[in-house]
């Protein structure tokens, strides 16, 4: 089985582009560019070395040994939270920022959920000299306040969603609009595996550094070229699809994605679009999403958020449906208590997104033999204030 | 047989046509007949019912909310249907139903297409429905069910593509005005003559009118004077959230567009 995008841009039945008319030529044209710019030599050596010296890749694969004890399984974390700006995010918009250039925007915008991808793409902004416009949820600039302060202080402006649940999608919608309005001297940068081929290929290319990375590294640390598990947490799905991107192929390797239940699955606030989702047009894109019998997008919730998000990537979609990754979702509660635990036993404050993925290591079912990597996608600053108040820090 | 729509731009060979468009169950659930009732008292020539989506990205802030109202209304697909379940015992304007694709993929393609027919509509707009998608999958149910697809365009759309949506399409074709969501009115919907010339010299087979943007007599005048007639949707919306009755409303909004 095949899980790399077709020449129409589908993932089995999902993907595609179903944008209105006034974004065809911008879609169109990154279609046609995307796959010959970037894998120009000169562009990827300047990448390579963005990468290298700027966001500081490799990042670590750590063997967290105290984390393998409590669970008896030998885990190892990738740690994105270890680059430039904190997160995964970085690998996406450094490559997207080059192709940008190449195509002559002078304008940039993007959407975000925890910030992380909106500091993300104002750090290459400021990097380029760009002008840079990030849409996001006023529910979301007031949870993750430190990265809207970030995103100021390098310059960009942050315009906030107010329709909606007023977080992500809503975030999305903005930004789409805005590239409605802004079609050629404007270039949006999507955050995740989501959004109008071939956005969600494009982002999974540069996020796939996080499985070429750990091929090489585990077969140092481990003697073979492949873990046994992969686990990643799910919004978009771009940290997932990125830690799985070389191991699609390979049925040794089982793939975990875990979703934010939010409250709890039945809750009516949650986020876990694998279970709660149908098949439908989120985005520009056919996929899984949360939606109404009538086909009205349901707003999601997750303490999360990046995670607090109605669909997920087509490929994810696909992965799902093929039965190729298990999906997990995983509860506020539960991921609080895994920020926790990470905290305690390694010295590592993980993001509240990467700790839905740490929280699922007691349902995978791993042998005391098994290698397992959880992608350590982001680290916790952005999240401090949600931290003291659910662990009443902030009343000692 | 022609459809309707077909009939209004064979026969009507007058230029200036008037289309509205409103967002169903918008000012209140049940104001779908009233108000397509009330457009025709006064003159419209067609009239697009949208059907609300939650998350419309070509939208505007006003049809934004308004679609949010309708939503919170109860407005759907099927209840839609139910309140046009009448209408052509009551008026023979031609009626296109606007909205975007996944609330009509949840209801099935097909069971939409037929009801359609079914209540005497003539033509659908999908925005999010791409040319390809329709061509491969679509095209041969809505014909089957004489629905004219409208597709729109944009100053940014080759020739090469017009002239392919131009051969798929068999009612109107959407000149949007600017580069621009609905609703805005940046003084860009009536600026850009360059492009409404190049698409009229363009000799294609279907009329085109003009949409987006058009909020008054002056924007109406000036696109009228480029297409056979043009579209007003923001402005109808804001101008039924007024004071007065529906009647009252509509009556002096069309009223300000004409005389
Ligand atoms: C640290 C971190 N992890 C994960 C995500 C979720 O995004 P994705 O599913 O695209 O990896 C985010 C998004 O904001 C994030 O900041």
């Amino acid at each position: 089985m095949n899980y790399i995008v077709d020449d129409n841009g589908f993932y089995g039945k999902f993907g595609g582009a179903y944008v209105p008319e006034m974004l065809y030529p911008n879609v169109e044209e990154l279609r046609q560019n995307y796959l010959k710019i970037i894998y120009k030599p000169e562009f990827q050596k300047e990448l390579q070395a963005l990468l290298k010296d700027y966001v500081g890749r490799p990042t670590p694969l750590y063997f967290a040994k105290r984390l393998s004890e409590r669970y008896n399984t030998k885990i190892y974390l990738k740690r994105e939270d270890l680059n430039h700006t904190g997160a995964h995010k970085i690998n996406n918009t450094m490559g997207q920022i080059l192709l940008a250039k190449r195509l002559g925007k002078k304008r940039i915008i993007a959407e975000t959920g925890a910030g992380q991808h909106g500091v993300a793409t104002a750090t290459v902004c400021a990097l380029m000299g760009l002008e840079c416009i990030v849409y996001m949820g006023e529910v979301d600039i007031e949870r993750q306040a430190p990265n809207v302060a970030r995103m100021k202080m390098l310059g960009a402006s942050v315009v906030p969603a107010t329709s909606g649940s007023k977080t992500l999608k809503d975030a999305t919608n903005e930004a789409i609009r805005d590239w409605i309005n802004n079609p050629e001297d404007t270039y949006y940068i999507i955050g995740s595996v989501v959004g109008p081929h071939p956005y969600p290929d494009m982002v999974a290319r540069f996020q796939a550094v996080i499985s070429e990375e750990m091929m090489a590294q585990l077969q140092e640390q481990t003697g073979r070229d492949y873990p046994d598990y992969v686990v990643a947490c799910v919004g978009g799905g771009s940290n997932a699809a990125g830690a799985f991107y070389h191991y699609l192929d390979r049925p040794e390797v089982k793939l975990v994605a875990v979703e934010a239940a939010g409250l709890g699955i039945e809750s009516g606030e949650s986020a876990a679009t694998s279970v709660l989702g149908k098949e439908g047009i989120i985005h520009g894109s056919r996929t899984l999403l949360m939606q109404t019998e009538d086909g009205q997008v349901v707003e999601p919730y997750s303490i999360s958020a990046g995670l607090d998000y109605p669909g997920v990537g087509p490929l994810h979609a696909h992965l799902h449906q093929s039965g190729r990754a298990v999906f997990e979702s995983i509860t506020d509660d539960e991921a609080l208590k895994a920020v926790l635990e990470l905290t305690r036993l390694e010295g590592i404050i993980p993001a509240l997104e990467s700790a839905h993925a740490l929280a699922a290591l007691d349902r995978i079912g791993a042998k005391p033999e098994d290698v397992v990597v959880v992608n350590l996608s982001g680290r916790g600053d952005k999240d401090l204030a949600t931290y003291l108040k659910r662990f009443h820090f902030d009343e000692e | 047989m022609k459809n309707r729509l077909q009939e209004l731009f064979a026969e009507k060979q007058q230029e200036g046509l008037l289309s509205v468009y409103f967002t169903a169950g918008y000012p209140n659930l049940n104001d779908t007949e009233s108000i397509i009732l009330e457009l025709e008292k006064n003159g419209v020539d067609l009239i697009e019912v949208g059907m609300p989506f939650s998350d419309p990205l070509a939208d505007g802030p006003t049809i934004q909310q308004s679609s949010e109202v309708a939503i919170r209304n109860g407005m759907t697909i099927p209840l839609l249907f139910e309140q046009l379940r009448n209408i052509r015992e009551k008026t023979q304007i031609p009626l296109v139903l606007m909205g975007y694709l996944n609330p009509v993929m949840q209801y099935g393609v097909e069971r939409f297409c037929q009801k359609c027919k079914e209540v005497g509509i003539d033509g659908i707009i999908l925005p999010d429905l791409p040319l390809a998608d329709y061509v491969r999958e679509f095209k041969s149910i809505f014909e089957e069910n004489n629905l004219s697809k409208v597709f729109l365009i944009t100053p940014q759309t080759p020739e090469q593509r017009i002239r392919e949506i131009d051969s798929h399409t068999n009612g109107f074709v959407y000149m949007v005005s600017s580069a621009s969501t609905t609703g805005s009115t940046n003084g860009k919907a009536v600026a850009n003559t360059d492009y409404f010339q190049r698409v009229a010299q363009m000799g294609i087979q279907n009329p085109a009118m003009i949409g987006f943007g058009i909020h008054n007599r002056d924007t109406f005048v000036q696109a009228c004077n480029h297409a056979r007639g043009a579209i007003i949707g923001s402005a109808f919306i804001k101008a039924l959230g007024q004071e007065r009755s529906l009647q009252q409303n509509i009556q002096s909004f069309i009223h300000s567009l004409r005389n």
